[in-house]
């Protein structure tokens, strides 16, 4: 499943504009602990987390995140988003707390 | 996918890394990543590398003044070292039990602080090494071997 995909199936926002909408998901995560991320995230996964400062988009890169999910609504600086867009990360928004979109990933991923 | 870098000439790459300079630390770490993909180094031995990396630098970002990164890549094995001033370990075994940490609040809040890093880098390692002065700095040494006893396969 394509990021474009899963926005329109989970009616996510998008929040970086129209980049890398083609790239493939595989996996999930949900964390907020960025040593739990760092070790934990797979390849091509989309992180959940309510984090919003700049060294999520470190993590994502390192961990070659396809895209990060912000629970809530929650606000995240313009500066973020910029930074986001240069290293191609995606970040995507929803109203769902992060248990619920956890959730909804998770059944949309293992669907098959 | 190769075992070892015979015909590789020896790498080594430095970062400094400043008070709270989370950007660097977590640059530094994408950098050696790209390094060691470009040798086509095994993805299990990217993975712990840059693991330790990534923990080792923040810890520098985190706790200390100001210290340095240095990743030395030879035929055999991937080193890692931190040398940074700052206010040392003042108890080791403490800082090395999972759920410890003297990270600020700041830190916490941000998703740091957790008192996985030591824990994790020491997972990821073969040999992982601490010496430090309170009061005055500290000094990490980690290594990953190309082929590995803790780590097969």
């Amino acid at each position: 499943m394509t990021i474009a995909q899963l926005v329109n199936a989970l009616g996510l926002e998008v929040l970086t504009g129209d980049i890398n909408m083609n790239r493939e998901i595989k996996a999930g995560y949900t964390s907020d602990l960025l040593s739990d991320a760092i070790a934990n995230i797979e390849e091509d996964s989309v992180w959940i987390t309510i984090q919003r400062h700049i060294n999520i988009l470190g993590v994502a890169k390192l961990k070659d995140a396809a895209a990060i999910i912000i629970p809530r609504n929650l606000q995240l600086e313009e500066n973020v988003i910029e930074k986001a867009r240069e290293e191609d990360i995606a970040i995507l928004r929803c109203p769902q707390s992060a248990f619920e979109i956890s959730g909804l990933l998770y059944n949309i991923l293992t669907r098959g | 996918m190769v075992d070892s870098l015979q015909y590789t000439p020896q790498i080594t790459l430095e970062f400094p890394i400043g008070e709270k300079d989370f950007f660097m630390a977590g640059e530094s770490a994408s950098r050696v990543k790209k390094t060691l993909q470009q040798l086509g180094l095994k993805q299990d031995i990217i993975r712990r590398v840059a693991i330790i990396i990534y923990e080792a630098a923040m810890n520098v970002a985190i706790h200390a003044s100001h210290g340095l990164l240095t990743v030395h890549i030879d035929p055999e094995s991937i080193s890692i070292q931190t040398d940074d001033k700052g206010v040392g370990i003042p108890d080791i075994e403490l800082a090395m039990r999972e759920g410890y940490s003297t990270a600020p609040y700041e830190a916490q809040e941000m998703g740091f602080g957790a008192g996985m890093g030591l824990p994790n880098m020491k997972q990821c390692s073969d040999e992982l090494s601490l010496d430090t002065k309170v009061g005055k700095g500290t000094t990490l040494k980690a290594k990953v071997y190309f082929i590995s006893k803790e780590h097969p396969g």
